[in-house]
């Protein structure tokens, strides 16, 4: 594997991370990581669509006018998402009840239109979708650590079986309300970022 | 790459045609089978509601048809519970036809407002299941959450007043949080749980987890989702009153 | 009076950023500085006060139920139920919008444009848009108070950054451990600021 395939696949799990340092994906972040479920559902929904967008759009890169490129880029992101959602409720309906929640959380996720600004529109499909899918699996990796943390510390719970039975029901362990609510993601989020710029110095912001 | 203005409208064209025909075309070739998914669907939790097939069972079409021999279908004006007609009971949806909005003085316009409601309907739909054993009313519910509008059906049993079942089976809440009044465990808080008070108010109640007072109609709400705990709240609520099934329960009351 | 009720929930009790965690990548992303984040904020605004209004007439007389009454006759319509196309219509509502602002950007401040860099186009995604216009609909909101919403929630993005950024600038002349300078503290932060937002839940205006 030469050196920039070796880039474009590894460097968006830690160096390029699309939350952690792109700055991408967020709002997904904190809405479905509650839960470790949603969570992985989430990120394989994703994973597909943003492999498929940047095909797409880096199959049409040199046709796109770059005066409408932005709505061509959301018409195209758009439609993929609504149609995986139409043959979702027709042919799996549980499932699509599950999904369609995350529907819009993917049409508007940064990560999708970002990486088909910064890399579809200027590379070739087979890159471009190696691209997709190292990033899909960079937000993957980060929403299933917070949605662990979350779940088992707000609820005592892993995938909906008890881990730390919570005082409620009679065991010892207290339920951490602040994880269960945004600010406590903000706060994984933190300490991670924090814990791959200690190991990572070349990630780290100049101070000035 | 300079494009002349001719491409660039003949390719805005071009891409909204092949969008525009690819989700229309699925959207509508798709219809009739995702709307029999949905009724299934509904006429399934109508089924779960009144604890007539557990949460695990997905009966087929036929199954449920069986089942709903022993189910009368009401279609009434909502002030004065009289019979009325639609024309086909599965795919009407009272929240579509006509409306009756709050005056001035209306103390169920507040509630509305509190589930962003602007009217109630006119017309109502309600179950009645006649199966022996298991009798009760089944009370389509709906109000909006956080982030979507959250259908539900409420089953109570008119004689002992209490709760059966409660059940969600259309919203976009946040999985893992608002979400969970889909879950089992959430909704088995609710049976037996005293829906009037002795002057025949709606009393049934959600309250923020942890800070159950009465626990005799007063349900825990879902941890880290307030907002759509306090919405399920009014909905019972707002529906138990006067502007909503009142009437036609104090009719059924009578009836019996 | 209603309609100043609605203002106030939109920018202080429901803010869009720090109460339902909208728009989240652009907040975080462009909170360095004041200017740039003053640029953005007024951007937001100015994108919401135009689109949800207008996504409230695409609503209204293209996509609801019976909406193409005017079209095609009041009977026919009815059948007609186009809100599936919803997300995509509000979106090309917005991204045309977004493509207008840039190009006026680029014209008259290159420096701005050049400062938001990737994130102007994002607007185009950012989840605080969309979701204004989703939530108008939700709420059945009319004309006027589709208008005071968008401004409102607007005004409530253009707050909440400002305050970031004015907070990040200060925390650059402090003594922050390497590996949290910059986004990390920035994470920390916001989610304080959520916390501090919290205590609006629950007033009824």
């Amino acid at each position: 594997m030469n050196k920039e395939t070796k880039g474009i696949l590894l460097d968006p799990l830690h160096l390029q991370n699309p939350i952690t340092l792109q700055v991408l994906g967020i709002c997904s972040a904190l809405a479905v990581t509650t839960k470790l479920e949603p969570a992985f559902v989430m990120s394989a929904a994703l994973t597909f669509v943003l492999i498929l967008s940047n095909v797409f759009i880096s199959l049409l890169r040199n046709k796109i006018p770059g005066s409408i490129r932005i709505i061509t880029q959301l018409a195209i992101i758009a439609s993929l998402v609504i149609v995986a959602d139409q043959i979702l409720k027709a042919y799996l309906f549980e499932m699509s009840k599950m999904l369609s929640v995350f529907v819009g959380l993917i049409i508007t996720n940064c990560i999708v239109m970002g990486r088909a600004e910064a890399f579809a529109m200027g590379n070739p499909p087979w890159k471009s979708a190696m691209d997709g899918f190292a990033n899909a699996m960079g937000y993957s990796a980060i929403l299933i650590i917070v949605g662990f943390f979350r779940e088992l510390l707000g609820s005592g719970k892993l995938l909906g079986y008890t881990v730390m039975e919570s005082v409620n029901n009679g065991g010892w362990y207290f339920p951490n309300g602040l994880m269960v609510l945004s600010p406590g993601a903000f706060f994984i989020i933190g300490l991670l970022i924090w814990l791959q710029r200690t190991l990572s110095t070349e990630m780290q912001e100049d101070s000035n | 790459m300079e494009f002349s203005n001719k491409y660039i409208v003949g390719f805005a064209i071009g891409l909204c045609l092949v969008c525009s025909t690819a989700v229309s075309s699925l959207a509508v070739g798709l219809k009739e089978r995702q709307d029999a998914n949905r009724l299934l669907d509904k006429q399934v939790n109508v089924l779960r509601v009144a604890q007539l097939i557990s949460h695990d069972e997905k009966p087929t079409h036929e199954q449920v048809e069986e089942v709903f021999k022993n189910i009368k279908v009401f279609v009434f004006d909502q002030a004065t519970a009289k019979s009325a007609s639609v024309d086909n009971v599965w795919k009407f949806d009272p929240r579509k036809a006509e409306m009756t909005f709050p005056k001035k003085g209306d103390a169920w316009g507040k509630r509305a407002k509190k589930i962003s409601l602007k009217s109630m309907p006119k017309t109502l739909i309600a179950y009645q299941v006649q199966t022996p054993g298991k009798e009760c009313l089944v009370l389509p519910i709906y109000g909006n959450g956080l982030w979507s509008l959250l259908r539900g059906f409420l089953a109570i049993d008119l004689n002992t007043g209490k709760v059966i079942g409660i059940t969600f089976y259309e919203h976009l809440e946040t999985a893992g949080l608002g979400g969970e009044i889909e879950n089992p465990l959430w909704q088995a808080k609710w049976p037996g749980k005293t829906c009037f008070d002795a002057q025949g108010l709606p009393v049934l109640d959600v309250v923020k987890q942890g800070k159950v007072l009465s626990p005799e109609f007063e349900v825990d709400g879902i941890s880290g989702a307030t907002i759509t705990s306090v919405a399920v709240g009014n909905m019972v609520k707002l529906w138990l009153g006067d502007a909503g099934y009142g009437p036609f329960l104090q009719k059924m009351r009578e009836v019996n | 009076m209603e309609l100043i009720n609605l203002a106030l929930k939109a920018i202080f009790v429901e803010n869009i950023v720090l109460a339902f965690f909208l728009g989240m990548c652009s907040f975080l992303a462009v909170s360095k500085k004041v200017d740039t984040a003053m640029g953005l904020g007024l951007a937001v605004i100015f994108v919401l006060a135009v689109t949800t209004p207008l996504n409230n007439l695409v609503f209204h007389y293209l996509l609801k139920e019976g909406a193409l009454g005017w079209m095609l006759g009041k009977e026919s319509a009815m059948e007609i139920d186009l809100s599936f196309l919803g997300f995509i219509a509000y979106i090309a509502v917005i991204a045309a919008v977004i493509q207008i602002v840039e190009m006026a950007l680029e014209k008259f401040s290159p420096a701005l444009y050049s400062a938001l860099g990737v994130f102007l186009p994002l607007i185009a995604v950012n989840c605080a848009i969309l979701g204004s216009s989703l939530f108008m609909v939700q709420r059945e909101y009319g004309l006027a108070e589709s208008t005071v919403f968008g401004i409102g929630s607007g005004i409530g993005f253009w707050l909440a950054i400002i305050a970031l950024a004015a907070i990040r600038e200060k925390l650059r002349y402090s003594n922050v451990p390497p590996g949290l300078r910059g986004l990390g503290i920035t994470f920390i932060t916001t989610g304080l600021m959520a916390m501090g937002f919290m205590l609006f839940a629950g007033i009824q205006l």
